[in-house]
């Protein structure tokens, strides 16, 4: 379907070709994702908009690598990953992925320090080394003394904190923030949006699901999806080769 | 690096069950009280079949012991005033036995008689066993003073007597008595020995109980107090006429034993009118001991394993509403990048822990039970390593059999659902 492939494809570090996620729920077929093609260059920020039902948790899902889909292709820095098994998609996810989520998911039973170290401990550092990156990463966000806490004991804000640090610890080269905001007031929402500004100077790629255009405002460009297909993309760079326009076009 | 995983893990599992050390403690009774009976009853059953056995080898396990046994008809006939009821084993069973047989290494007889013993003025009514010095070979006790009956005893008809410790502490005697005269039945008997006493507990198995006996040789025994054993009871004589009591026969081959045993058997057969006589053959015994203890083993087995079930079930349940309550959790770890292996590997650890947790404190109460039951009521136990060893694995194995399952369903939760589950 695809007439031409991106002549850039290298600096893109996620790319979708056609790509349909169909879901079975009774007798009813949902077409979450119904054909999208789209990629998003290393480094860029991106925020996936759209209404509830439109597919862009869905997307999120795909190009996190916790789902597969059920059609079409999804090159992850380069490489076919839509046929991946669950066992390679989860080495991808600890060693090239970060999350980000609306209700924080930190481990309660387990302190600030032991839920950053958690990637680590699946990528087998050993405890030294983990309770030091734990260290650097905890002050990174401005959690430095916090580390024996309960995640119980923080603010939502503080746990979106400790959250973020976790999703760095493995260095990864894209984070997905999955409504970061949705359970906080707007002025820690405006801190931690700023925390990601600042990963995003630092050259990591952010893809962030959010339905708050002031929150959106925060990423270089936006996707607004709808009835599982982009219904179009803004964006702020000046770049003169736009291939995003040329995809959303093909609709 | 996979070991530190493991270490690491199992601390994890541990730290996981001590946030819930209530409901932990519960899960783990169940494995703790069926290890703990498995391993108590384990160590009575080893106990109480190591006394048996230890019982029957006393007696020897090559030995066949005929014994006198008083027909039912004439305990009846007894009733009667005067009558004299004859049976037993003859003197001519003792030569025939002794001539017949090639197997059989050594025979003694032996003759008792209930006779008052007195040294000096202290007189106390002692079982007097007239027997031979084979009797000696046969049930070997340790000579404290002196020396046993020999043969050239035999030949002099000579009146010396050995005692028991037991005996001897009867009538006041002390290894000194070795030399002195004591009377038997008013006859004058030499002391020329004193033998260690075994424990009586051997009724059972109708040896002489060796507790307080006084051994005279047999001929003397014969000579002085004839073959006519006259009891009274209230109003009645009862007159027995019993040549021998006992027949100890040694066979020098175990393999040997049976065969000879179904020999002797015959030929007593063939020459008694009617069964006054018994036969007990301890190897027989010991191979029924074995046989028992193998049926006691396997019931135990049964019964344990039951225990050890429901404990493993208990266990399983309890990790099923674990894994259900952490289902975010799970979602959490798998989102990083936990594969579904080492989710699996977290819970059967978990449930592991658990388990041979369980089952080290149900070690500890298996093996305090048997202590306090041999320390109240004087029963054997043996605690072997097989008693702790197999019980404390079949936990660590429950953990594994019942924490697969849990484990499954924890790999099985779908990350993206998980995450979304309030």
């Amino acid at each position: 379907m695809a007439a031409k492939t991106p002549s850039h494809g290298n600096r893109d570090i996620v790319r979708l070709e056609n790509a349909r996620k169909i879901y079975q729920m009774g007798t009813e077929e949902v077409r979450a994702l119904a054909g999208v093609s789209v990629s998003f260059e290393k480094g860029s920020f991106w925020a996936i908009m759209g209404p509830s039902g439109s597919g862009k948790s869905t997307m999120m899902n795909v190009l996190g690598c916790l789902d597969r889909l059920s059609s079409g292709a999804y090159y992850l820095d380069g490489k076919d990953v839509s046929q991946l098994d669950d066992d390679s998609l989860s080495e991808l996810r600890l060693s090239y992925l970060g999350f980000i989520f609306q209700s924080f998911n930190l481990i309660p039973q387990l302190s600030v320090q032991r839920n950053i170290e958690l990637p680590l401990y699946y990528l087998g550092w050993d405890a030294v080394r983990s309770a030091q990156r734990a260290k650097e990463l905890a002050e990174i966000v401005g959690l430095g003394g916090r580390l024996n806490h309960r995640p119980t004991e923080l603010s939502g804000g503080q746990m979106q904190r400790v959250a973020i640090a976790r999703a760095l610890t493995n260095d990864p080269q894209i984070v997905f923030a999955d409504e970061p905001t949705g359970n906080l007031d707007s002025a820690t929402g405006e801190q931690i949006m700023e925390l990601l500004d600042n990963l995003n100077k630092q050259g990591k790629t952010i893809i962030m699901v959010t339905h708050e255009p002031d929150i959106a405002a925060h990423a270089k460009s936006r996707l607004h999806m709808m009835d599982g297909l982009i219904d179009r993309i803004e964006t702020e760079t000046h770049e003169t080769d736009q291939p995003h326009q040329e995809y959303l076009a093909r609709r | 690096m996979r070991q530190t995983n493991l270490i690491r893990n199992i601390w994890l599992g541990v730290e996981n069950l001590l946030l819930h050390k209530l409901r932990s403690f519960l899960t783990m009774l169940g494995v703790v009280f069926g290890v703990g009976s498995v391993v108590a009853m384990l160590s009575v059953g080893e106990g109480a079949s190591q006394e048996a056995l230890e019982q029957i080898r006393k007696l020897g396990s090559n030995n066949i012991i005929l014994s006198s046994v008083k027909p039912a008809e004439d305990e009846q006939a007894s009733t009667v005033r005067s009558h004299m009821s004859i049976y037993g084993l003859t003197y001519a069973d003792l030569e025939r036995i002794a001539s017949s047989f090639a197997s059989i290494g050594q025979v003694a007889p032996v003759k008792l008689v209930r006779k008052e013993v007195r040294l000096h003025d202290r007189a106390m009514e002692l079982r007097v066993v007239g027997t031979t010095p084979e009797w000696f070979d046969l049930v070997p006790r340790e000579i404290l003073a002196g020396r046993v009956i020999l043969p050239s005893d035999r030949q002099r008809q000579a009146p010396v007597a050995v005692l028991t410790e037991f005996g001897a502490r009867k009538i006041l005697a002390t290894r000194s008595a070795v030399g002195q005269m004591v009377r038997i039945g008013g006859d004058a008997f030499e002391v020329i020995g004193i033998v260690r006493s075994e424990a009586g507990q051997s009724q059972s198995m109708q040896i002489p109980d060796q507790d307080v006996d006084v051994y005279i040789p047999i001929e003397v025994a014969r000579k002085y107090f004839g073959d006519i054993i006259t009891r009274r009871t209230a109003g009645a004589h009862q007159r027995e006429r019993v040549e021998l009591h006992q027949i100890i026969v040694r066979v020098n081959d175990a393999e040997q034993v049976e065969a000879t045993a179904t020999g002797i058997e015959s030929m007593l057969a063939r020459f008694h009118g009617k069964k006054d006589y018994g036969m007990s053959v301890p190897l027989a015994l010991l191979k029924q001991a074995e046989a028992t203890k193998r049926t006691f083993n396997i019931v135990l087995g049964s019964i344990a394993g039951i225990s050890l079930l429901v404990g493993g079930i208990g266990i399983m349940n309890i990790m099923l509403a674990s894994v259900t309550e952490r289902t975010r959790e799970i979602g959490i770890r798998r989102a990083i990048g936990a594969k579904r292996r080492q989710i699996i590997v977290q819970f059967l650890i978990e449930t592991v822990v658990l388990s041979t947790f369980g089952g080290l404190i149900g070690l500890g109460v298996g093996v305090l039970i048997p202590f306090l039951i041999t320390y109240f009521s004087g029963m054997a136990t043996v605690v072997t390593w097989n008693g702790i060893l197999l019980p404390l694995f079949i936990s660590m194995a429950i953990g594994i059999v019942f924490g697969l399952y849990p484990a499954m369903n924890a790999a099985r939760v779908d990350p993206i659902i998980a995450l979304r589950h309030e």
